[in-house]
């Protein structure tokens, strides 16, 4: 359903992404992970066209999306909903508004139909009744939460994940992650995540890939990854640093 | 070295002049695509417009003042009393009410909306709001355009016309000119091309402040340190902008009329 072939992407001096090549099928829930600030984000956000290759190319359902201007990338988005590292709900606007953004937006459904929607998205997530809040007065991990609702409430055929659990304490972020489980589980959605929290990746995927130096170094299955000798990946799943010398 | 970096700065102002303009022809061309919404037309207009009539009546009102005051000063001397009026109506009316009340709106109204959308943008709800298949163009940078060329013709005439009232108010009470010939010199010598200018003039300084504040907002960079970069950026850039268009537009304005 995701193909991505030979990406790169450079910032500046700094090369980010230097050939990453991946394949992604309907219905997987796949994880990438690496090392911060190795690229990962950037990653995601090639798959949905907020950011676009120096070269390379990303094919959704066979469609070139390199190639599209913003407009069009705006109908292929309809098929993603994304759930950002901070959660970006719109501090302007409270949890509801926030929900129920894009059914607005279009104005397909009648007013009572939104409302349904969007309570049954927030008890999906688990915060029923907090529609009149605004996002300041809400706990980070209850934002990523109500940002969850935001990005299913429409229905997506994939999720993207952006860090789910960074930033959370335990508790909050084994709640995130069974949310993640669940929506797979309930929704049939691809769910795709990036993170460096090697116990969520175990609860929320079934494939895992890795990025390492601007390419995929490996992937496999999740457990196969998980227990594997290879020294790149079993030092970072284990959390062995390596002495270096500009440490 | 330095041929490079003017190389270079000089690419970086042509790029972003580009940009600018692109943001502008996509903001026009929005309408085809997505209806502006009514309700943050509506926001905006009350933040913009009703919220910027402060700002603006205290500039008019001190500029009519001092304009009258110093025009007075130099015309008593060859005993022109009389049309002190005249030269306060037409410089406030063509130059310094549309050029002033933009240079608040910039510092104001610009400002915050770079602010606004940089704060957006750092925190990635830009790009949420991408995802969530809207056009930062259509959902952001048309209501706030809307609303200033809505509210900058409505707030220079207001500037103006205070302006106006109360340089007549110290010609009279404390210059001691005649009233009834401070108001028909002023009325004789003052053109609707005058006013017109004006007008045309707001309307255009308005899209400029719209336009550059949003572009600085959304190409925003790096957390509150990039923020404030942006603001700052935006604000320097629209009125210099303003400064130099304005003198353009002068010259242009006056032959269409005069000739
Ligand atoms: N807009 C940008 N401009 C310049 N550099 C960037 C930008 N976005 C990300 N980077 C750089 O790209 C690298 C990868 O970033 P990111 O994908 O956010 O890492 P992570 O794997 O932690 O998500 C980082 O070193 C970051 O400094
Ligand atoms: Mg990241």
């Amino acid at each position: 359903m995701i193909e991505v072939r030979d990406v790169t992407k450079s910032f500046g001096t700094q090369q980010v992404l230097r050939g990453v090549s991946l394949d992604i099928r309907r219905g997987e829930a796949v994880v990438i992970i690496g090392r911060s600030g190795g690229g990962k984000s950037i990653l995601l956000k090639h798959l949905i066209g907020l950011l676009q290759p120096d070269s390379g190319v990303v094919r959704v359902d066979g469609e070139d999306i390199t190639a599209m201007n913003e407009r069009s990338l705006l109908r292929v988005r309809r098929k993603y909903g994304m759930l950002f590292q901070m959660a970006a709900l719109f501090d302007s606007l409270t949890v509801d508004e926030n929900v129920g953004f894009v059914l607005r937006r279009q104005g397909l459904e009648s007013e009572t139909e939104i409302r349904r929607r969007i309570d049954e998205a927030l008890d999906m997530v688990e915060l029923p009744g907090i529609g009149n809040k605004m996002p300041s007065e809400l706990s980070g991990g209850m934002r990523k939460r109500v940002g969850l609702a935001r990005a299913i409430v429409y229905r997506p055929e994939i999720v993207l994940y952006d860090e789910p659990t960074t930033g959370l304490d335990p508790i909050a972020a084994d709640n995130i992650d069974r949310l993640i489980r669940r929506v797979w589980e309930t929704l049939h959605v691809t769910s795709i995540a990036v993170t460096h929290d090697m116990k969520s990746a175990r609860t929320i995927s079934n494939r895992i890939l890795m990025l390492h130096e601007g390419q995929i170094y490996s992937e496999g299955p999740t457990s196969e990854i998980l227990e594997s000798r290879d020294p790149v990946i079993y030092r970072f799943v284990n959390g062995i640093s390596t002495p270096q010398k500009s440490e | 070295m330095p041929v490079q970096l003017i190389h270079q700065r000089f690419r970086s102002f042509i790029t972003q002049l580009g940009e600018i303009s692109q943001l502008l022809m996509e903001s026009i061309g929005s309408f085809r695509h997505q209806r502006p919404s009514w309700k943050d037309f509506l926001y905006q207009l009350q933040f913009i417009g009703v919220k910027s009539q402060s700002v603006v009546i205290t500039t008019g009102a001190a500029t009519g003042m001092v304009l009258c005051a110093q025009t007075f000063l130099q015309f008593h001397k060859v005993k022109m009393d009389t049309a002190t009026g005249a030269v306060v109506s037409i410089g406030m009316s063509s130059e310094l009410g549309p050029v002033l009340a933009a240079l608040m709106l910039t510092g104001r109204v610009g400002a915050s909306m770079t602010a606004e959308l940089g704060t957006m943008k750092v925190t990635e709800q830009i790009d949420a709001l991408r995802t969530l298949a809207a056009h930062p163009v259509d959902t952001l940078v048309v209501p706030r355009f809307l609303a200033l060329l809505a509210s900058a013709p409505l707030l220079t005439a207001e500037s103006v016309v205070v302006g106006i009232v109360s340089s007549w108010w110290v010609g009279v009470n404390l210059l001691g000119i005649d009233s009834a010939y401070y108001l028909v010199n002023m009325t004789r010598y003052t053109d609707p091309p005058d006013v017109l200018t004006g007008l045309i003039k707001s309307l255009v300084f308005g899209a400029i402040i719209a336009v550059v504040s949003c572009y600085k907002g959304l190409t925003c960079q790096g957390g509150a340190e990039g923020v404030g970069k942006a603001t700052t950026e935006a604000v320097v850039v629209a009125s210099i902008s303003i400064l130099i268009i304005n003198f353009f537009l002068t010259l242009f304005l006056s032959r269409l009329f005069y000739s």
